[in-house]
């Protein structure tokens, strides 16, 4: 679609270069470790080594004699000042620093404050902890035996391991489907637990001014504004009220969902400031992070699918165990402890449907967070387009066939899904055709067919997904209580340039460039003279953050009305100006003119300067305005991504041959951003299905510690993505887009894993779980007897 | 703590410093000399965000002692950009947006400058291999690979 606005002024459609990228490319980004601050203290965490166990003695002597450290935290000392516990996002309960028991390992033990880095950690290799290890519970499915030791005795009335049970549909309906239909199709799968491994770990420097009773504390969140109203919450019982708590959230090295939720490393800098009255610095090292912070999935699923003999999907069935680890620290909306699960019935059109979920604690880091999802969908749609395929083998249909044959129709939308969503728009048809036609999925197939005559192993992988993204509607969507709505402020300053700023914070997703080109699209005034600021709670409005592909959908939508409202006052402007009536205006971006007079003009510029020096009499000067935006529906993005893979026999290696994916993301803002985004979230849908995973051994160790072993994609295995689109605006969204920086990351495991499957089919593959590592796959290959 | 006088010279200035000698080279560059282009990613010399040039090699630089690069002539990100503006690299990187949250970005720079010293027309298969010892999170390394040969191409143009 070509823009409506000059190459000048960059609005919408535009493949603007990035207004933040030249801070970034000379070495002048402000990252949360570039800060420092006159008498800076370092928190580094004494950790445990154990997965369960009693702490019989902390001694600390040894460490206090190192010159540098100053003071060693324990959960004693937190709860002198009852800090040493925290609400998690889900209202459960979380350690900051334990007082006797130690629940997973590498869980925070003590804080040792020093006044340099090196000081601070040679006094953690000097705090002496005794523990009584007891013995973990590791596996899921072994918590909830009725044998099985309780784990959270801290809990009132907890009287077994479960969480929450959660369940979604008409059970009674599915199950008649069910015990009639032709055919059924069985599955049980496995999404490990991973870790969004941002390269840029965690951390904070919390600034606590004792003579004014004011904190600030800068970190790395990607929700500012949630993050301080937590604080005042959590530590308004000791003196720290929500004004005079400023959280400020620097230049982002990659968040994904990671650096949404409190970890007690910030709480335990924040806490050593208050005590010590100091600036205290924590940055947490690779280890940590992979260890101790929040992991992602981790859902053990057994799936269902009933249809007619002749593929037509009729119902879906679901039984899921979520492993949450010691504490439900989801980042999830509040009513939605299995997140947006039940999307589950993802882009097929089938009678009913019937979901549950049930969460266990177990002796494992709490979580977890999205990995680049909005909150479950990756494991939904794992899930349904792994079914999908289980049945065209069975009904022996091409799997492409067997998709275009369930898709809802694009004359069906909106859409009611049988687990209770209203499906905005879409067209599935176009963007599965699209993928077929530039991938040649005909050709493939013959070439496949003549590939296995030769015993070589190639296979071809569909995945036909739907997201469900930018929540509100804060009727439903909560945090905490907090409605999660999302803001813009702009304000027009009299030379015609402005600023505006968000509840969001971009942690890559160049909103600095977006949100300007949306600005511009509404106002006309060039997108290089629109300051965006996001991150600074003391100037921001009140915003829910970034994760979920949220922005756009909320916050981009609130600085469209914004700026609407303020164009709305400029024609007001315009008008008086040109000794008009308003209605006697014509609008092209920038230009107010007079109707059948279009050389009796003035700018959008004119109109700011005369809101500041010759405003219409009566009017308040001045041109801003500000939007809290609550949306009246979620976005429902799409597409169909095909993957081409081959397998060595020697080695059991899954290339990558090519990758299309083509992206259905309503209207683009700028075609560049998207495209970068799909790239970075199909290398992190690669990730996981052929590398990622950090498992545990029975002992509660965790074996993908550091990068040695959680294996991140690296240029050399990450192919040349191809990408595409289809266009099918949101009807909602007042631009018509949809988010799409997750798309790629739910999309990708399913088709590679299917490619995999399919490739390993005519040998009697049905399954593989993810990641699919060449030891998996060479088992297999040994099994069938093709290992070379 | 035993402590060592070092000269080394940061983007053509020359620092002196006395270091304790367990001293990063990647904190001597990023804490004292306060250049903090260059990042921290990891502790096992896998991500290559303190990636800087040490002697003109491309060098992880938290795995490096500061008494180690004594008399060396060590490159960083501040330094790549001249009066004239970006380096063509940097300048590739911006047009072929190369970069999302910018965290990998100056060691992605460093390793591309060095390939392109040694080789200035790398082929694709060439820039993915020098720069898989550099972890990138956000882009897919497809529009790295692209600003690269951008820079390829437009030093190549100015020969």
């Amino acid at each position: 679609m070509a823009p409506k606005t000059s190459a000048r002024i960059c609005g919408v459609g535009h493949s603007m270069k990035r207004k933040e990228d030249p801070r970034f490319l000379q070495g002048r980004g402000n990252y949360i470790d570039d800060h420092v601050l006159p008498g800076m203290l370092w928190l580094d965490i004494v950790r445990s080594p154990v997965a369960y166990g009693k702490i019989k003695n902390i001694d600390a002597s040894r460490a206090l004699e190192i010159p540098g450290v100053l003071a060693v935290l324990t959960g004693k000392d937190l709860e002198a000042y009852n800090l040493h516990w925290m609400p998690t996002l889900m209202s459960d309960t979380q350690m900051v620093l334990p007082t006797d028991t130690v629940m997973y390992q590498a869980q925070e033990v003590a804080g040792v404050i020093a006044t340099d880095r090196y000081a601070a950690a040679d006094g953690v290799a000097a705090v002496e902890v005794e523990y009584e290890p007891m013995k973990p519970v590791i596996d899921p499915f072994r918590a909830l035996e009725p044998d099985a030791p309780v784990l959270r005795t801290d809990k009132e009335g907890q009287a077994d391991n479960r969480i929450w049970h959660w369940e979604e549909g008409d059970k009674e309906a599915t199950d008649r489907i069910f015990e009639d239909a032709d055919v059924v199709v069985k599955g049980k799968m496995h999404v490990p637990r991973i870790h969004v491994a941002s390269i840029e770990t965690c951390g904070c420097l919390a600034d606590f001014n004792p003579v004014e009773g004011h904190l600030t504390v800068y970190m790395t969140t990607q929700a500012p504004h949630a993050i301080r109203t937590v604080l005042a919450l959590v530590a308004g019982h000791v003196g720290l009220s929500e004004e005079k708590i400023r959280v400020v959230s620097p230049d982002i090295g990659g968040g994904f969902g990671g650096k949404v939720p409190v970890y007690p490393g910030y709480v335990i800098a924040i806490a050593a400031s208050v005590v010590l009255g100091k600036p205290v610095k924590w940055i947490e090292d690779r280890m940590e992070n992979l260890q101790a912070d929040s992991f992602a999935r981790d859902y053990h699923m057994d799936a269902e699918l009933a249809a007619n003999a002749d593929g037509k999907i009729r119902a879906l069935r679901i039984k899921t165990l979520a492993d949450h680890g010691y504490s439900d620290a989801q980042a999830s909306p509040s009513k939605f402890p299995a997140g947006l699960f039940s999307i589950c019935t993802g882009s097929y059109n089938m009678e009913q449907a019937f979901a549950e979920v049930d969460a266990v604690y177990t002796n494992k880091p709490p979580g977890g967070v999205a990995y680049r999802c909005s909150f479950r969908v990756t494991e939904a749609v794992h899930c349904v387009e792994r079914m999908v395929d289980v049945l065209a083998q069975r009904v022996g249909k091409d799997p492409a066939a067997l998709r275009a044959q369930n898709f809802i129709p694009k004359d069906a939308f909106p859409y009611a899904s049988p687990l209770g969503w209203e499906y905005d728009s879409g067209d599935y048809h176009a963007a599965l055709n699209k993928a077929k036609e530039i991938i040649a999925y005909d050709e493939l197939r013959k070439e496949q067919a003549e590939k296995r005559t030769e015993g070589e192993l190639m296979g071809i992988g569909i995945c036909s997904f739907t997201e469900i993204v930018g929540a509100g509607p804060a009727e439903q969507f909560d945090i905490l209580g907090i409605k999660m709505f999302d803001s813009a402020e702009v304000r027009v300053h009299p030379t015609g340039k402005a600023i505006a700023r968000f509840g969001t914070k971009s942690q890559g997703q160049g909103h600095e460039t977006t949100y300007a080109q949306i600005v511009a699209e509404e106002l006309g005034l060039p997108a290089a003279h629109i300051q965006i600021e996001e991150g600074d709670t003391d100037t921001a409005p009140y915003g829910l953050g970034t994760y979920a592909s949220r922005s756009t959908p909320t916050a981009g939508a609130a600085a469209v009305v914004a700026a609407r409202k303020i164009r709305a006052k400029a024609a007001k402007i315009a008008a008086h100006l040109l000794e008009v009536g308003e209605e006697d205006l014509d609008w092209e971006p920038g230009t107010f003119s007079v109707k059948g007079a279009p050389q009796k003009s003035v700018t959008i510029q004119d109109a700011a300067f005369a809101a500041y020096t010759n405003p219409p009499p009566g009017m308040e000067p001045g041109l801003e305005a500000v939007n809290y935006y609550d949306p009246p529906n979620l976005t429902f993005p799409f597409g169909s991504y095909i993957c081409v893979v081959d397998i060595d026999r020697g080695t059991g290696e899954v290339k990558v041959r090519r990758f299309v994916a083509v992206d259905d993301c309503g209207n683009i803002i700028n075609p560049m951003i998207v495209q970068g985004q799909v790239h970075g979230g199909l290398t992190q849908g690669l990730g996981p299905a052929l590398y990622e995973e950090i498992p545990y051994d029975e002992d509660g160790n965790n074996l993908a510690g550091s990068f040695m072993d959680y294996l991140v994609p690296t240029a050399v295995e990450v192919p040349a993505w191809e990408t595409a689109h289809t266009i099918t605006p949101s009807p909602h969204h007042p631009l018509g887009a949809k988010g799409v920086g997750e798309s790629a990351t739910v999309g990708a495991p399913p088709a590679i894993a299917n490619a995999v499957v399919d490739a390993l089919a005519h040998l009697g593959v049905r399954h593989i779980d993810i990641p699919i590592t060449p030891d998996k796959v060479w088992a297999i290959l040994n099994e069938k007897g093709v290992a070379e | 703590m035993a402590k060592h006088r070092i000269t080394v010279s940061v983007n053509g200035e020359e620092c002196r410093r006395e270091v304790d000698s367990r001293l990063l080279l990647v904190h001597l560059i990023r804490d004292e000399l306060r250049l903090t282009g260059t990042h921290i990613g990891c502790d096992t010399t896998h991500c290559g965000a303190c990636t800087v040039l040490l002697n003109g090699v491309p060098t992880k630089s938290c795995t490096v002692l500061a008494v180690q690069a004594e008399g060396a002539e060590i490159g960083t990100v501040e330094g790549l950009a001249g009066s004239d503006g970006m380096h063509p690299l940097q300048e590739g990187f911006q047009e072929m947006h190369g970069l999302q949250c910018g965290f990998c970005t100056p060691g992605m720079l460093m390793t591309g400058v060095a390939l392109l010293d040694d080789n200035p027309d790398p082929s694709e298969a060439e820039i993915r291999e020098a720069i898989s010892g550099n972890l990138c999170r956000c882009t897919g390394y497809v529009n790295i690979v692209k600003a690269v040969r951008y820079a390829a191409d437009k030093i190549g143009e100015g020969d």
